[in-house]
């Protein structure tokens, strides 16, 4: 084999290593794959005629399954002749084909039935109703006793039932109740005259028949055989016993149970009963004796297991179809996947019949196992390793890498599968055998489908999603808002492109509230989910499936004889049989209009007018009286009579035996040839058996019309009442659905945006949702990816990875500046050199200059009472003569529109830079000027925020100033922290290095430290830098001017930035260490968070230590994570969080260092902690965010991310979270993490990810993106904050 | 009828792991001051206790009816409180056993350090779960020529069983001795006559006993393991439901 594997080299060079050396296992391994990407390759090639031909092949193998007797367990019957009855032997003859194979052996019970009709006729009209019943009844026990006591005597000896019967011992335990009228300890022999234990006198003083006989019945639905029915051996409304019985005639049956068949006793019993009750016109054929076999039948007891079996069935099938994940339609895959297993089992039950061989096993039981050995395994294996392809390829290619990537796997797990069914096989039992012959069959078939069904579904499937990711790439329609992502944003489609202004809109849910108690939610959750619609639906249809097929007349008699017609023993024999000898249906040739005939025979086969009965028996009494019709009770003996049985529910008989713990399953009985009596009674005799109370019953309404009327008329007050009924549920349904679902399913979302925010529909709480365009900012400049991020507020620091930083103004969007600002107040001008450079502000400073010392006073106050909202700039007129002329047009407009109109933002700057184009080549101002020369301003270089950036690059650095003699040009910022206009820098060198923020200059520099600064706290006038080999350095910031600005960082207006009254830049700004915690910790200090007086750090050793500012002295080492501190959260209040590597969030008390919790909540590290007043807030490598209970540590809910999202967090208010996603940010609703928004940051932002993330005082957010800054403003939330 | 006494009636089980789980020790936080801790994680347990105890106890029902013999082909409609009467007993020590058993395979596996993890989803669970059914279909409805064959059948589906959902040393050993502690129990309860099997052929029990405790206890350790996979997530879902 190896040598002729040599030339098999598959002809697509697929072959990667020399075959020379392979061993066996290799060649095969590669062979098999090579065999699957070709197939791969043909199956994405041709889907539709792969597909149609697997249909096919699905049918073909499928069609033996029509032979099948469909399931149901109706009873089959045989017809024998009486008078050749023999019993059958037990050894089944070849050659009596056309007997079934159960006819063998004793029947468990020969059933004779004594069928009694009887009537009192003629009719007087003095007679009430019970007399229709009542003395009939009352003869039942003379026949029985006639019966009982019928001794046969002939050469054989003497006979009587006692010794033919059926003796039954105790009923079975549990139906005590039924003691008093079933026989025990005795013959099987039943009749009417057991509701009075066979006893005339019982009978005669009960005062209401009719209740006796209703009280054994059993209340509410039944399915099955009734008492009643047992007793009286014909179906309830054909008995007669009744107040409303037309035709006065009762019919019941006296019914005796067998046990040996003994012609002579029976024939001289029929002709004694035909002798004493002769019925003269009876024409019934007693030659045929009917043989009935019973299947076995699914009691509760037995139903269980098998729901069982199928609900763990399902919940296998759910739990794997869960799993086929990223793929364009998750509910066809896993459709498909069912398919391709239940056709396997369907063809391989269909092949093994073709094959001749029947199964015997209980298809129903075994299904579910077979279900599980053949397995959903392969399906989503092929599922995974198809989506895990590279998306680049082709669709072709991807389906026949991924096929050939598993082909080994699943080959090999067959072979497993098929070697251990093997094995199953050689344990020979029958069962098993059968079992595993199946399962193999199914196995390959399923082989097979997967192969060929699933394969080419799944390629058509990936075909729809490239094509749905496709179309999503498709520019949106400019001016109409692109539709908003769900929350939940496919991983592998990157957000679509949006036009140059990143607007989104938020798709309003119309039913939001800001605090549902949890009893609404359940309420919402029942609405979303239709729920209960869809139960009661299905409810429905399963109530009317079950009337269909329990229907007697309906689909299970219908079925019955179909199993029966179709079964191959159904051809009646052939010519050298007794004609008499067949099989028969159940309830052949009747079809269902039968049933109601039989209340009024009228096209009777034998219609004769029963005079000559009368003249019989009735000749002693009376002539026969020319009587109107209906006043003669007619005795008709019809075809329906002969076989009075085949009306009694199929139940009949199993449930009779089975009172006495007698099975019939898989056995027969054979049912003799009624007896007809016939019974004429005189009215005479019927006010003679008359119980007193008889009489008092109140004569029953006799209605004029005609029966069918009245029947007819019964029918349509019965459809009326169901039609009245319908409407009404509809109705309620209808109430019921508006009350729990008000779910507004028009699209009017887009209606919603465009309203105005007064007319938005509000809440019981006065919330109206934020119906908001957020538009993200971008801030381009820096060249590479932005290392550090510090803000104090008014300013805005970043720093790339370059070395470069930039200093931006955070206040942007505010009303002062008409929102028609650019977010760029002051573009820090970049040289390429690891310097600070400044450029002013294109037309803010001017206005904020103008009123700088006004703005000053009252802007603390005002930004918290006054939000964005457009209603409220009228509240400031002032400010308009304030502001720079150019933008003098557009306070109007945007004071009219919605904040939306606003951010047309790259026309205004564009118009903006085209303004002040003229001064920008002139000279850099000097940076002491703009505290003190208003219009400065003006003459600062403009710069366009957006989209010249690159442009205007080159002339900056030639205007670039600044000490570059002290920079630090080798190292990278590490740290970087802004407080006023300060920044402290800190290098990978170990250099810590103060700017001007404003100016754009080197302060000073501290070098004392030579492991580089891996983190940095600006406090106050201190600053606290961490290092790399685990110390910490404590310097303190010296400038010869008070630090009036430094201490109080809170309070300075944003108008007083440029002009900075703090210090000048005169001003000597010295930085001196003035403690160094050498081994501070023993590992690289990682986080370094200062608050409220206290420097808090975190290391790779597993502590934080809290160290006081003041005297660097260190107060606590907390010890209690067992992992390196990976986040650390402190604030004002003290509160100290801290998150470690082994997912454990602790929270401890500053003050007395005591741990006040600990939770393990994150499998992997915390990425980032925040606190709120009430809950914390971390994410965590698993991409889970999770809220705490601040005070108990309780979990409350989580939100799963996607993948590599997250990392960084933020809190804007007291309930609105802000999380960083890939090239989004996504905004949370603390209350119940509902996801609020989420805000896109560019177009290009596909694979970057927001690293880090900064929540301004104005509600503002900061986030890097890739080489930009984003600041996205929110505001919406200023009302919340409000 | 005569009692037949249903695949899952490991009394002896409940007995003697209860006396297991109390000697070994269960993963309690340290305590002190930290009572939400305590909280969480109890509650925790307490509901894969109950979690398993139910679906022990419905396992044993149902099983327990697939064992009654089918003497009856339509049961009277008292038949199934009978079942309840005879032995009521059975089910609350299946599920107290199988809750014991759930709770102690993940304990067991984060003792010896070795953290379970062949095949680690639900639908292999529920696949394990079809196949012990199976088994005890099996054991109640198919033919056998002798109790041997039956037995040995039965034997190698059960380690069958482990060998496809569990592989595990610990997870072998455990089953292995419950298994013949609760075969010892049930002996010793028959032999006191509490009750009786309907044709015993292995001194007073059906010989298949222990093979059918084993692919319990694989199960029941099977969920429980995947329980204790699933507590990180399972409050989230309870809350979050998104």
């Amino acid at each position: 084999p190896v040598k002729g594997s040599y030339n098999k080299v598959p002809p697509n060079g697929w072959q990667l290593t020399p075959p020379t050396r392979m061993t066996l296992r290799e060649q095969l391994r590669e062979k098999i794959s090579a065999a699957f990407y070709r197939h791969g390759l043909l199956c994405a090639s041709y889907p539709v005629p792969i597909i149609l031909f697997t249909s096919a092949s699905i049918l073909t193998c499928c069609y033996p399954l029509l032979r099948l007797p469909l399931p149901g367990t109706g009873p089959v019957e045989f017809t024998t002749g009486v008078r050749d009855y023999s019993v059958p032997s037990h050894e089944p003859q070849g050659d009596l084909g056309e007997r079934p194979d159960w006819y063998r052996g004793l029947p468990v019970a020969y059933i004779q039935q004594v069928l009694v009709k009887a009537a009192v006729s003629p009719w007087d009209s003095s007679l009430v109703p019970v007399d229709v019943f009542r003395s009939p009844l009352g003869r039942v026990f003379n026949l029985v006793e006639e019966i009982r006591n019928h001794v046969h005597q002939d050469s054989s000896g003497v006979r009587s039932l006692e010794t033919l019967c059926l003796q039954v011992s105790d009923l079975f335990p549990g139906l005590r109740r039924m003691q008093s009228v079933l026989p025990e300890h005795g013959c099987l022999l039943v009749s009417p005259g057991n509701y009075w234990q066979n006893q005339r006198e019982l009978f005669d003083s009960d005062p209401d028949l009719l209740k006796t006989i209703q009280k054994h019945e059993p209340k509410g639905l039944h399915t099955s055989a009734t008492l009643r029915d047992l007793l009286f051996g014909v179906p309830g409304k054909y008995s007669g016993v009744s107040h409303y019985n037309r035709k006065r005639v009762v019919t019941y049956t006296i019914t005796v149970v067998l046990y040996r068949y003994d012609a002579s006793f029976l024939g001289s019993l029929r002709s004694r009963l035909k002798q004493l009750y002769p019925s003269a016109n009876c024409s019934l054929r007693d030659d045929h004796m009917v043989h009935v076999h019973f299947k076995e039948e699914i009691g509760i007891p037995e139903l269980i297991p098998l729901v069982t079996t199928y609900i763990i069935l399902f919940a296998y099938i759910y739990f794997s179809t869960r799993k086929i994940d990223m793929v364009k339609s998750k509910w066809g895959l896993a459709l498909a996947a069912v398919v391709t297993v239940l056709s396997s089992l369907l063809m391989s039950v269909g092949l093994c019949t073709l094959f001749g061989l029947t199964p015997t096993l209980n298809g129903g039981e075994i299904f579910p196992y077979l279900v599980v050995v053949i397995g959903l395994e392969n399906v989503l294996v092929l599922t995974k390793s198809v989506v895990s392809t590279p998306v680049d390829l082709e669709v072709k290619l991807r389906i026949a890498q991924g096929l050939s990537n598993e082909s080994w796997s699943i080959m090999k797990n067959m072979a497993t599968e098929l070697c251990i069914i093997l094995i199953g096989y050689f344990t020979l039992v029958p069962a098993i055998q059968e079992f595993c012959l199946f399962a193999v069959v199914g196995l390959v078939s399923d082989f097979f489908l997967q192969m060929f069904f699933f394969t080419t579904v799944l390629s058509i499937d990936i075909r729809r999603m490239e094509l749905a990711d496709l179309n999503r790439r498709l520019p949106a329609e400019a001016g109409l808002p692109p539709p908003k992502p769900g929350p939940l944003r496919p991983r592998e489609v990157p957000p679509p492109p949006r036009p140059s202004p990143h607007t989104i809109t938020l798709q309003t849910p119309a039913f939001r509230n800001l605090r549902l108690p949890k009893r609404l939610r359940v309420v919402y959750f029942l609405a979303r989910t239709r729920l209960a619609q869809r139960i009661i639906m299905i409810g429905t249809v399963i109530w009317i499936g079950i009337l269909v097929y329990t229907d007697p007349a309906g689909l299970r008699t219908y079925l019955a004889a179909q199993v029966s017609e179709q079964s191959p023993l159904g051809d009646p024999g052939g010519g050298g049989l007794p004609p008499h000898f067949g099989v028969a249906p159940v309830f052949h040739g009747r079809d269902p209009t039968s049933t109601l005939r039989v209340v009024h025979p009228a096209p009777q086969p034998t219609p004769l007018p029963e005079n000559q009965s009368q003249g019989h028996h009735g000749a002693a009494r009376a002539g026969p009286l020319p009587h109107s019709p209906p006043a003669i009770p007619q005795i008709t003996w019809g075809a329906e009579d002969e076989e009075g049985w085949r009306r009694l529910s199929f139940r009949h008989w199993p449930s009779l035996f089975s009172y006495y713990n007698i099975t019939l399953a898989k056995r027969y009985i054979s049912i003799l040839p009624v007896i007809p009596v016939t019974l004429h009674l005189s009215p005479q005799e019927a006010i003679e058996t008359r119980h007193p109370q008889d009489t008092r019953h109140p004569p029953p309404p006799i209605p004029k019309v005609s029966a069918d009327l009245q029947t007819d008329l019964t029918l349509y007050k019965v459809a009326a009442l169901g039609l009245a009924a319908g409407v009404l549920l509809v109705l309620l349904l209808f109430c019921l659905y508006r009350v729990l679902c008000p779910r507004n399913y028009g699209q009017n979302g887009v209606a919603h945006g465009r309203r105005r925010r007064g007319d938005l529909p509000c809440d019981d709480y006065g919330y109206s949702p934020p119906v908001s365009e957020i538009s993200p900012l971008l801030l381009r400049g820096h060249s590479m990816d932005i290392e550090c991020l510090a803000s104090d507020g008014m300013l805005l620091a970043s720093c790339c990875l370059a070395g470069q930083i930039r200093v931006w103004d955070a206040q942007t969007g505010d009303f002062t500046k008409n929102n028609s600002e650019s977010s760029c107040q002051r573009d820090g001008l970049d040289s390429g050199a690891p310097e600070l450079d400044y450029l002013g502000s294109e037309g803010h400073d001017p206005s904020i200059s103008g009123d700088g010392l006004s703005e000053d006073e009252g802007y603390p106050l005002r930004r918290r009472t006054a939000p964005s909202r457009p209603t409220l700039f009228t509240d400031q007129p002032d400010l308009t003569p304030l502001i720079d002329t150019n933008f003098t047009l557009q306070p109007p407009s945007h004071l009219s529109t919605p904040p939306r109109g606003g951010f047309d933002f790259g026309g205004l700057v564009e118009r903006a830079y085209m303004e002040h184009e003229p001064p920008s080549p002139s000279t850099y101002p000097s940076p002491s000027s703009p505290s003190s020369s208003p219009p400065s301003g003006a003459l600062l270089q403009r710069r366009p925020s957006l989209g010249d950036a690159a442009a205007s690059l080159p002339q900056d650095r030639v205007s670039a100033v600044g000490p570059q003699a002290t920079a630090d040009w080798d190292s990278s910022v590490w740290a970087m922290e802004l407080r006023g206009n300060l920044i402290a820098a800190g290098r990978s060198s170990g250099k810590l290095e103060l700017w001007d923020a404003v100016e754009g200059s080197l302060r000073c520099s501290n070098e004392e430290g030579v492991s580089g600064i891996t983190a940095l706290a600006f406090l106050n006038n201190r600053i606290v830098a961490a290092r790399l080999n685990g110390s910490l350095d404590f310097f303190t910031v010296e400038i010869n001017k008070p630090l009036a600005l430094l201490q109080h960082r809170g309070t300075p207006g944003r108008g007083s930035m440029p002009p900075s009254p703090c210090y000048s830049s005169e001003d000597v700004i010295s930085c001196q260490l003035t403690r160094s915690v050498q081994c501070a910790h023993q590992k690289p200090i990682t986080v370094l968070r200062a608050a409220a007086g206290r420097v808090v750090t975190g290391s790779q050793d597993h502590t934080v230590r809290v160290y006081r500012l003041e005297d660097s002295c260190c107060l606590f080492t907390l010890q209690g994570h067992s992992g390196g501190i990976t986040s650390i959260y402190i604030d004002q209040t003290m509160v100290l969080a801290s998150g470690g590597q082994d997912g454990a969030i602790c929270l401890w008390d500053v003050l007395t260092g005591s741990r006040v919790s600990h939770v393990y909540g994150h499998r992997g590290d915390v990425t980032s902690l925040v606190c709120t007043t009430s809950c914390v807030i971390s994410s965590g490598l698993d991409d889970l965010i999770c809220i705490w209970d601040r005070s108990t540590g309780i979990k409350l809910y989580s939100i799963q991310q996607e993948v590599g999202c997250g990392a960084s967090l933020g809190v804007i208010s007291e309930s609105l979270l802000v999380t960083g996603g890939q090239g989004c940010v996504s905004f949370w609703d603390l209350n119940f993490g509902d996801l609020l928004q989420t805000v896109y940051l560019g177009q290009s932002g596909d694979g970057q990810g927001v690293r880090q993330l900064l929540v301004l005082d104005n509600a503002a957010i900061v986030c890097d993106f890739g080489s930009e800054l984003s600041l996205v403003y929110v505001p919406s939330v200023l009302e919340k904050l409000d | 009828m005569s009692l037949t006494l249903t695949a899952m009636s490991d009394s002896t089980a409940s007995s003697g792991q209860q006396q297991w789980a109390g000697s070994g020790p269960m993963p309690q936080p340290p305590r002190g001051p930290y009572i939400s801790v305590i909280t969480n994680r109890t509650t925790n347990l307490l509901i894969r206790g109950v979690l398993l105890f139910s679906v022990g106890v419905f396992l044993a029902l149902v099983l327990n009816l697939l064992q009654v013999q089918r003497n009856v082909t339509l049961f009277p409609p008292d038949v199934i409180s009978s079942i309840f009467s005879s032995a009521w007993w059975v089910a609350p020590c299946c599920g107290t056993a199988s809750a014991m058993i759930g709770l102690l395979y993940p304990c067991i596996d984060r003792r010896l350090g070795e953290p379970h993890k062949f095949k680690r989803e639900w639908s292999s669970v529920m696949r394990c779960v079809a196949v012990f059914v199976g088994i005890n279909h099996a054991s109640a409805k198919v033919d056998f020529a002798n109790n041997v064959q039956l037995s040995l059948t039965l034997a190698a589906l059960s380690i069958g069983l482990w060998w496809t959902f569990d592989r595990s040393r610990s997870g072998f050993g455990l089953g292995v001795s419950i298994a013949l502690l609760a075969t010892l129990a049930t002996q010793l309860l028959v032999y006191n006559g509490v009750f009786q099997y309907t044709s015993p052929d292995f001194l007073y029990i059906r010989s298949w006993l222990p093979c059918i405790f084993f692919a319990g206890v694989i199960t029941m350790g099977n969920i429980g393991r995947q329980l204790a996979l699933y507590e990180y997530k399972f409050t989230q879902e309870k809350t979050h439901q998104d």
